[in-house]
């Protein structure tokens, strides 16, 4: 179905069930009970997670497939935010104006950044794309304050000239059918569920994305992009020009990531230059590989991982970690809690860091190869790199 | 007039003369190898046909177009392709999808999208991969990821994939480097059963006396950069300046 | 022609600080072939160490002086520092003045230790692994020492002055036969020019000149042959690691006058060192030198007020358009040589 084997399909039913129904998968306990810190169905956080999600599944394609690893993808990111905001600063609130602008002007940011750093691969490319990204913030920062708004950010204001402006217009919406900040909240016995419209646009988007990103994994067209990261040389000596298969590679994932930056000005509609900053960029690499680079839903679950242990771990404070650790003889308890609060808090980044590094270290093939580790183990299965023990002979010279 | 015509080409790194007044002829439809010393300037030549070098002087015809300059994929689109050394298969994917791709390039060119086309539904290719698979008795290990395999079964991929494509002209790099005796039979024997039933010119650099008496039509024997005889393998065998030149130090 | 020497010698403290990170980082990428994030980093430690001997210097404890009163009434609290009490107060408050060079000394072993450390602990398991992993696993040890240091110094940058005799200027154009006032630099930046000077002509006269020297120089050009003829490489690699962030260390030990420290300014210099390394040649470190210096120069020239008019913005960006257009006329890099990463 929809050109989708079996397995394909059944994962991108599982993500859109996951999608559609996260209100109620993210807000498994009671509101007023200890353990609702842990609650993550808040709008603002779940749009976040699909927001990052596409931007993931974009990169991924990029990383994934061609093993190109680029610095630089939060410029596409914070150029597509800018995008949409000017649209809401001419025309009106209207979400789709600034959605396809801030698309296809990513799009044509990453044709020239692409063109130029692809001239070069390996450490060569990761350092063009992180020169091309600092260069944007940089500016973004400086000379094109009257564009960006420099440090303050760029936002709407009422002295916008905002041509389409209709009366009742004050926050983004979609074609007026609805606003995406209107949420519906489900009370049921102690539990509370939100359903907020901007996030089911931004979920929508993101299944289709992933769609797309299935359809693009398995077609000839992925199939030279896993030949490119394979064997340039190969790839060469098979009549085929390498370069334009990973441009076209880098343009769609930059294209992705000008989507995630039009819909999070959609959902709020405000722009910085910190959206471009290269630990941005880091971030999106530390999700795709957390995840598990390459693989399909990898991206995903490393974005909606990280986002929530952002928001879990940011809110957790030492008042909190007493009261956990609270079981614990006093001194323990104490030196727990002395340990953890590192880590918590505004230590997020510090974890952040550890994190990268363990993932690196023992975990290359991300969550989704751990996982499937695992449920091999479970099934008793020999696992596959038996074979490749036996049969590698070292070439003689 | 050859297939490949190389004339008068002379390369020189600083001071050493690499090639030196090389004048090579490859028949169409024959097995040609150049052999040679060490340092005979083998590898040179070899990427000087591939359009990787640029000689300081002299041409290289493949059937009366220049290669000099051409980017390889380009070279390949010409109709040569080339076996190298250590094979050089696409190690991350599965031997059919190894066997797919040269066919898509062969079907779609150097680019052409087909980004949201299942490879599944690609039948045709999938037959025509899978026949090219058998013919090279590989068949069972279709789904095999081809980074594990033996370096006899490498070399087969890979002489598999360039033949995909229907080659005018196969050049190979020391097919048989580094592989055990039975691996380097299995090699001579798809050679030959290539050489019989195809059109196809291969140009074969060599250092296994044995690989190349049991497959070459015509032999070139380089010797410090410049050709010093070219003959049948009879010939070739009894020649007083190649025993002097080559046989004579492993004698 | 003052505005030029003027410019030449504003780029020359940056150039040098670039210079020295860049040197550090093609060490470490030219002997052990790892690509380090963390580097950036390991100078941001060196300027704390800076920091810190100045705070430990400062330690002081309370008196009270019942001879004098406050302006409550109350009796005067005097802070003396212990080392005044136990060198004497002149004594002791010049070697307070002089805590930035003094670190230098207390920074060496700290830095060699942590290079060390980060050598046989993490980067020595990425010497097999791909070029992409060790940018990632270094990348993240980056965010660890910078949070690490922001959870003990806070996110506020520390002022940690140079010693008194360097605080003022000097006038460089009287010398050269301009007016006065015309050509004014700071002391402490002809020091670090000098200090990075001698640093650098000191890890070239180690390489050039010992046998030490001798076989890392002959490791970077081949690693097997080298490792073939019986000499252990991999613990000299080790040791090349300790003098990389030994490099990095010093040159934020003595940058921490010119900018106050922060969290930071690491990864803010390791990304243009990174610029640097690549202009100058992945793996030269004559390449690395100059272009450090070449690059400082030029970032300079771009924030004078005459170039920003013509080209507004440009000194924020000079770096990066120079690094791109090096990049793809000549791939190398100035020095880069034939083999060495050439992708």
């Amino acid at each position: 179905m929809l050109g989708l084997n079996k397995h394909d399909m059944k994962m991108l039913l599982i993500v859109a069930a996951l999608a559609m129904l996260a209100p109620f998968l993210l807000n498994p306990f009671p509101t007023d009970s200890a353990m609702a810190q842990f609650n993550a169905g808040y709008p603002d956080l779940m749009q976040r997670f699909v927001i990052f999600g596409i931007f993931a599944i974009g990169f991924n394609i990029l990383f994934g497939l061609t093993g190109y690893l680029s610095f630089g993808h939060a410029a596409f990111l914070g150029v597509g935010s800018y995008s949409t905001v000017w649209m809401f600063k001419l025309l009106d609130y209207n979400i789709v104006p600034g959605i396809i602008l801030s698309v296809i002007v990513a799009g044509l940011f990453a044709v020239v950044i692409g063109y130029v750093s692809l001239r070069r691969s390996g450490i060569y490319f990761s350092i063009l794309t992180l020169a091309f990204a600092q260069m944007s913030f940089n500016l973004a920062y400086s000379v094109l304050t009257p564009i960006t708004n420099g440090e303050t950010g760029l936002q709407v204001y009422t002295s916008d000239p905002q041509y389409l402006i209709d009366d009742w217009e004050t926050v983004p919406h979609l074609f007026g059918l609805v606003e995406m900040r209107s949420t519906y909240t489900m009370e049921l016995g102690a539990w509370s569920f939100d359903f907020n419209a901007g996030y089911y646009l931004c979920a929508v988007l993101m299944v289709l994305m992933f769609y797309l990103s299935i359809r693009i994994f398995r077609s000839p067209f992925g199939m030279m992009l896993r030949a490119v990261k394979s064997n340039q040389t190969r790839m060469n000596y098979t009549g085929l020009n390498a370069k334009p298969y990973t441009l076209a590679a880098f343009v769609i994932s930059g294209m992705y990531a000008g989507l995630a930056g039009g819909l999070l000005a959609s959902m709020d509609p405000l722009a910085g230059a910190e959206r471009m900053q290269w630990t941005a960029s880091g971030e999106v690499v530390l999700m795709t590989i957390l995840g598990g680079a390459g693989t399909l839903i990898g991206p995903v679950v490393g974005a909606g991982f990280i986002k929530y242990f952002e928001n879990i771990f940011s809110k957790i404070n030492e008042n909190v970690l007493h009261e956990w650790f609270g079981f614990l003889p006093d001194g323990l308890e104490n030196a727990v809690v002395w340990v953890v609060e590192h880590f918590v808090g505004s230590g997020w980044h510090l974890t952040l860091g550890v994190l990268f590094m363990m993932v690196v270290i023992f975990l290359p093939g991300g969550l989704v190869e751990g996982g499937q580790r695992i449920m091999r183990m479970l099934r008793g299965k020999k696992s596959d790199n038996d074979a490749e023990k036996t049969t590698q002979s070292t070439p003689a010279e | 007039m050859g297939i490949l015509e190389v004339k008068n080409v002379n390369k020189r790194f600083g001071g050493l003369q690499a090639l030196g007044d090389v004048n090579l002829s490859v028949e169409e439809n024959s097995v040609h190898a150049i052999i040679g010393p060490n340092g005979a300037g083998k590898s040179t030549l070899l990427n000087v046909l591939i359009g990787k070098l640029i000689p300081d002087t002299g041409s290289v015809m493949f059937d009366g177009q220049s290669v000099l300059g051409r980017k390889p994929f380009e070279i390949c689109q010409m109709g040569i392709s080339r076996v190298f050394q250590t094979p050089e298969i696409f190690g991350d994917l599965t031997v059919l999808e190894n066997m797919m791709i040269p066919i898509f390039a062969k079907r779609d060119g150097a680019f052409r999208m087909h980004a949201v086309e299942s490879t599944a539904n690609e039948k045709e290719i999938i037959e025509q991969a899978e026949h090219m698979l058998e013919s090279l008795n590989m068949a069972d290990q279709r789904h095999d990821h081809s980074a594990s395999m033996s370096r006899g079964n490498k070399r087969r991929l890979e002489i598999g994939m360039c033949l995909s494509q229907n080659p005018r002209l196969l050049l190979l790099d020391e097919p048989t480097a580094g592989m055990a005796r039975a691996d380097t039979n299995n090699t001579i024997d798809l050679l030959k059963q290539i050489k019989d039933e195809r059109d196809i010119t291969i140009a074969i650099i060599e250092h296994d006396m044995h690989v190349v008496f049991s497959l070459a039509e015509r032999i070139t024997v380089l010797a410090q950069g410049s050709p010093l005889v070219e003959d049948t393998p009879d010939k070739i065998r009894g020649h007083p300046k190649v025993r002097e030149a080559y046989l004579g130090e492993s004698a | 022609m003052d505005a030029v020497i003027l410019q030449i010698l504003n780029g020359l403290d940056k150039g040098s600080a670039y210079a020295l990170i860049a040197l550090g980082l093609t060490l470490i990428f030219g002997t052990l072939g790892v690509v380090n994030f963390a580097h950036g980093a390991l100078f941001m430690i060196g300027a704390f160490c800076a920091v810190s001997l100045s705070k430990i210097l400062n330690l002081s404890f309370e008196t009270i002086d019942e001879t004098q009163t406050d302006f409550l009434g109350n009796p005067l609290k005097v802070k003396t520092a212990y080392i005044e009490s136990w060198f004497g107060p002149e004594l002791g408050a010049s070697i307070i003045d002089w805590a930035v060079p003094l670190a230098i000394l207390f920074s060496i072993p700290i830095m060699i230790g942590i290079g060390f450390i980060m050598e046989r602990g993490l980067i020595k398991h990425f010497y097999k692994r791909p070029h992409a992993d060790q940018i990632l696993v270094t990348f993240g040890l980056a965010i660890v020492m910078q949070e690490i240091i922001k959870h003990y110094y806070g996110a506020n940058p520390i002022p940690t002055p140079a010693p008194d005799v360097f605080k003022g200027s000097f006038d460089f154009g009287t010398l050269l036969g301009f007016d006065p006032n015309v050509i004014i630099y700071p002391y402490w930046r002809l020091v670090y020019f000098a200090f990075a000077a001698v640093i650098i002509g000191t890890v070239f006269a180690f390489l050039q000149f010992t046998t030490f020297g001798m076989v890392v120089r002959a490791g970077m050009a081949d690693r097997e042959t080298v490792g073939l003829l019986g000499i252990n490489i991999d613990k000299r690699f080790t040791i090349m690691f300790g003098i990389a962030a030994a490099v990095a260390g010093l040159a934020g030990v003595m940058y921490a006058p010119i900018n106050s420290p922060n969290y930071h300014m690491g990864m803010d210099f390791l990304v243009l060192s990174f610029v640097v390394v690549v202009v100058g040649g992945m793996g030269s470190l004559p390449g690395a030198v100059a272009a450090g210096f070449l690059l400082g120069i030029l970032e300079s020239f771009a924030s004078m007020n005459e170039i920003k008019s013509l080209l507004p913005g440009i000194d924020q960006i000079i770096i990066y358009v120079v690094a791109i257009i090096i990049l793809l006329t000549r791939p190398r890099g100035l020095m880069g040589r034939k083999g060495v990463m050439e992708d």
